[in-house]
């Protein structure tokens, strides 16, 4: 058998191939789906996790006491960032109860896009929590549906007890360019806070 | 009575059961593997092989996520995994896990971060 890989000119994936990952997250219905739809390379895939021994050292099972099996769906999509790095982007399952069963969801990701619907701020509220809890820096990205009130940016910030530094940005998440635009945020944000974090002495 | 089931029938827990000799999590090496985690293989299938095992390794030859073999073969990600570590301990592929924002110690990766910036704006 012929065990050299196909011969892709342009191929976004070479032998030295490495990756990394940003999460995308926000309450049930904000388009964490549609973002990752509509930036992606390629069709956006489904991986599924099935939960049984994940709860293994987890105390706080709160009315979760049966130890049937439950599934878990995670959407996720790729962009080639150049011949020898991927980005792969991941939804978080919609039901965030069940986020903490991801043993290390967030662990090694480079950030999160935390999507909010103005019109259901509440809806994103435990997202950002669980963000601020696991200590990955985010970005707060607006998904502007055409009957979305417009709040001055202020308040929402208030509203969401976001700090500061914390940028956020509105979007269209079914639009490419616009959910590429707050990955771009994303990233700036970050290297923003390396800058930061490498001038105070540890 | 009916035929008997193919090992490839996605016939939920008895066939993870099978594919996995009934093990229920990855151990060694495996057990640090990410949805984003690349895999590719060292060496072709050889015969005899189990099908998962063979599959795995046509996919991989060129670095595919974890995620992605998950979504392909239509199996959960645990499961997955015992697959890899079979795999792994054979030497039979490599696992590259992803390349976290700042590494213990290592302060954040500031080159890596322009490049992902200068990718995203190309696109």
């Amino acid at each position: 058998m012929d065990f050299k890989g196909f011969d892709h000119p342009g191929s976004p994936v070479g032998d030295g191939t490495r990756s990394v990952k940003v999460m995308i997250a926000g309450g049930f219905g904000t388009g964490k789906t549609t973002m990752v739809r509509s930036v992606s390379d390629i069709k956006p895939l489904t991986t599924e996790e099935t939960l049984t021994q994940a709860s293994a050292g987890v105390d706080h099972l709160i009315g979760v006491t049966d130890k049937t099996e439950t599934t878990v769906s995670l959407d996720f999509g790729k962009i080639g960032i150049n011949d020898e790095l991927v980005l792969y982007l991941f939804g978080t399952p919609g039901q965030e109860r069940f986020w903490f069963l991801w043993n290390g969801l967030f662990k090694g990701a480079l950030g999160a896009v935390v999507l909010v619907d103005t019109r259901r701020l509440a809806s994103s509220f435990r997202a950002i929590e669980e963000m601020e809890r696991q200590d990955v820096p985010f970005v707060i990205a607006l998904n502007v549906f055409p009957d979305s009130p417009q709040h001055p940016l202020d308040e929402i910030r208030d509203a969401l007890d976001i700090p500061p530094d914390i940028p956020i940005v509105a979007c269209d998440a079914r639009d490419r360019s616009s959910s590429r635009d707050v990955l771009v945020a994303l990233i700036r944000h970050l290297k923003d806070r390396s800058a930061v974090v490498a001038l105070e002495p540890r | 009575m009916s035929a008997p089931r193919r090992p490839t029938d996605p016939s939920g827990l008895e066939r993870y059961y099978v594919l996995t000799g009934g093990r229920s999590g990855p151990g060694g090496s495996a057990s640090s593997l990410d949805v984003a985690t690349l895999i590719v293989s060292r060496t072709a299938p050889v015969p005899g092989m189990q099908h998962e095992h063979e599959e795995i390794l046509r996919r991989c030859r060129e670095p595919l996520s974890v995620a992605e073999l998950g979504a392909h073969l239509g199996l959960p990600f645990n499961i997955l995994a015992v697959l890899l570590a079979d795999l792994l301990e054979a030497d039979r592929v490599e696992a590259r896990d992803p390349i976290p924002a700042h590494d213990a110690g290592r302060g954040p990766d500031l080159a890596l971060l322009e490049e992902v910036l200068s990718g995203l704006q190309r696109l």
